[in-house]
């Protein structure tokens, strides 16, 4: 009897090993922003005098960053897609998009940031109410930006090894992944920071 | 296609619910609902969750039902009546007596 065999058949373990690794990986990860986003509420919740978000920060500019995260999605998928018919060259172009998408929103975020800044808006104090309106703002989309920074090395890592042929469909599937996750928790982000 | 179009307009639906002249809980409720609407449609359709086994499900399921739990367990302690500042402890704190 081989073990080893068996492990791999359980009815448990879905066809690659890295694919599970790392959806375990985003339910953590998820958890340390749902606990972010928990305590985000609470503290909302229990303030006097919460500023209306969207008369101090700017919707349309994050709108329009929201538009390019889920762009950057859709060229991820069709990279992907790409790899699985073989199309190298595709492949990259598309990976090419997505790493693009990825350093507009981190540019966007980081002139939007400098603008708030500029009003008086910190960690500790803003112009508009309570100071843990700006607390909780730079470490949720704070924390949020370094997901996306850390995104756009690994598509970078990734789209290296795919022009030197190294890597085939599984590991652009698991970068995937990590990307349309980011993507969904800027969506969360967005709902609740911004527009709620 | 079809989900990048379907995000596309509830992303601007959602902008647009937050300048529609309603009660700030509607809003509120609303885009709970199209935020969960279009987190569901990443999850399911750009990272394959509909077509995987049901164990990736579950494990993606996992952090939701801790945190909305975790929410629930915050709330009676975010009861803005209940929260106490320095100059509320201070008033109701009784005068030191001098004997």
């Amino acid at each position: 009897m081989n073990d080893e065999a068996e492990a791999y058949e359980t009815p448990l373990t879905p066809e690659s090993w890295g694919k599970l690794g790392m959806w375990v990986f985003l339910a953590a990860d998820a958890m340390s922003f749902g606990g972010l986003l928990a305590g985000y509420g609470a503290l909302r919740f229990s303030s006097h005098n919460w500023p209306v978000p969207k008369d101090a920060l700017g919707i349309q500019l994050t709108a329009f960053m929201t538009f390019l995260l889920i762009c950057s999605s859709v060229t991820m998928v069709k990279a992907l897609s790409a790899v699985k018919r073989g199309d190298r060259k595709w492949a990259a172009i598309h990976l090419l998009g997505t790493i693009a998408g990825g350093l507009s929103f981190l540019g966007l975020q980081a002139y939007e940031w400098t603008h708030l800044i500029h009003e008086g808006m910190t960690i500790t104090g803003n112009p508009w109410g309570s100071s843990l309106f700006g607390t909780t703002f730079f470490i949720l989309t704070g924390f949020h930006g370094m997901h996306v920074t850390g995104g756009v090395v690994y598509l970078s890592v990734i789209l290296i090894q795919i022009l030197r042929g190294k890597i085939g469909y599984n590991p652009v599937e698991i970068v995937g992944l990590y990307w349309h996750f980011v993507d969904l928790i800027w969506i969360l982000v967005f709902t609740f920071v911004y527009l709620l | 296609m079809g989900v990048f179009l379907a995000l596309f307009i509830l992303t601007v639906v959602e902008v647009a619910v937050v300048f529609m002249p309603l009660s700030r809980l509607v809003i509120g409720g609303m885009l709970v609902m199209l935020a969960f609407t279009k987190a569901i449609l990443v999850a399911a359709y750009f990272m394959h969750l509909k077509f995987e086994k049901r164990t990736l499900a579950i494990i993606a399921a996992t952090p939701i039902v801790l945190c909305v739990g975790l929410m629930f367990a915050l709330l009676p302690d975010s009861d803005p009546a209940k929260v106490k500042t320095p100059a509320a402890a201070a008033s109701q704190a009784q005068p030191p007596e001098h004997p």
